[in-house]
């Protein structure tokens, strides 16, 4: 699995929806991600990927779609 | 070390509903409660002020407390929706208190005020006593200015809360850990004649991080476990985020006293507001363990231990 897939497959954990946004989509806007759905999100993402997010990286604006999950989950790889 | 002698509240009479702040928001009273646990809120009449209300909870804590405003050598106050610059409204308390001679202190820093208050009150007690500590909002003036924000304006209450730590204080405040970080500081703050500004994702993305951490850093400093605390008294500032702090933390969520569907988030107030109730029932017992934790704008978050 790629590290795409793999961030969908959290997003669809926590979203519980079976259906997938597409890369650009805003996870907030169409429904996948609420406020509280986030910081589980983010939780799992660091046990995934064995990787520590600090807080000072912690925008939501950072996880808002699959795209900038994947940019930001590589640049800490 | 300093103890916890008592607390005391005050809520204005009027209870708002969601069905009548729904109507002005245009939504349905079930989204407000799901998204927050919120059912009613009190709000103060118009010859209610931040100052008026502290004096009310302060009153009440004294009693509680079989004490006198005589006995108190210093005020701190807590407010993020005092109605002007300067003066706070600690000096007002003070002089309608009677004590007009005691240093009384500002503590503008919204929700984590009552919290940094009480610890603040705690090392400070060993030059001036008795401390008062007092937090007081009127948060339906700003959180209801036009143009209302439906995931803003039906959250907040108005309120206040006191809390008298002294030297002798029989309820040993043990430790507390108090943090400051500026970094997301545009993300919960209130403007001179704006609305509250919020940005609900980022304050719940760091809120469900740095409680429970603040907590599980406290309580490792102290050698003790989460589930070796009897009651946890938090800010109440969403029912979902105490859920989930206690989720973080392994402790069953009934473990936090909670009062914010009656009263909504009272800001720097609910913490002290909360720990009035519990304290008179079914109040605190002999080798009990408390833990008071909170956070705010700014952000400033922490967490106190006594017991």
């Amino acid at each position: 699995m790629d590290n795409k897939e793999r961030i969908l497959a959290i997003v669809r954990k926590v979203s519980d929806k079976t259906t997938a946004p597409e890369p650009d989509q805003s996870l907030f806007d169409t429904g996948f991600l609420d406020s509280f759905a986030l910081p589980d999100m983010v939780s799992e993402l660091e046990r995934e990927f064995g990787i520590k997010i600090p807080d000072s990286d912690l925008n939501p604006r950072k996880f808002e779609s699959i795209e900038r999950i994947q940019n930001y989950i590589e640049s800490r790889m | 070390m300093a103890g916890i002698k008592a607390f005391g509240a005050y809520l204005p009479s009027r209870v708002v509903s969601n069905s009548e702040l729904a109507a002005r928001l245009d939504c349905e009273p079930g989204w407000i409660l799901d998204v927050s646990g919120i059912e009613e809120r009190r709000y103060a009449g118009p010859d209610e002020s931040v100052a008026s209300m502290g004096v009310a909870a302060a009153r009440d804590c004294l009693d509680h407390a079989g004490m006198t405003a005589a006995d108190v050598g210093m005020i701190l106050v807590s407010s993020g929706s005092s109605e002007r610059r300067f003066p706070g409204p600690a000096s007002t308390i003070a002089h309608a208190l009677g004590i007009g001679g005691v240093p009384a202190i500002d503590l503008p820093i919204a929700s984590a005020g009552g919290l940094f208050g009480m610890a603040m009150a705690a090392a400070l007690s060993a030059i001036y006593s008795n401390v008062l500590v007092i937090a007081s909002e009127k948060m339906s003036t700003v959180a209801m200015r036009e143009p209302l924000e439906r995931g803003v304006a039906p959250l907040f209450g108005d309120g206040a809360g006191a809390c008298l730590i002294a030297k002798d204080g029989a309820v040993r405040i043990t430790d507390s850990v108090l943090h400051s970080d500026g970094a997301f500081a545009e993300d919960l703050r209130l403007d001179f004649d704006a609305p509250l500004a919020m940005n609900g994702r980022s304050v719940i993305l760091q809120a469900s991080r740095k409680i429970p951490s603040a907590i599980g850093e406290l309580l490792e400093r102290n050698k003790r476990t989460a589930q070796s605390v009897r009651v946890f008294l938090m800010h109440q500032a969403n029912q979902n985020l105490m859920d989930r702090v206690a989720k973080a933390l392994d402790v069953p969520a009934d473990r936090f006293y909670t009062n914010i569907r009656r009263y909504g988030n009272t800001s720097s107030a609910s913490m002290l507001i909360a720990a009035a109730e519990w304290w008179r029932d079914p109040g605190p017992a002999a080798g009990d363990l408390i833990c008071f934790a909170a956070f705010g704008a700014g952000f400033h978050w922490g967490a106190l231990l006594a017991g």
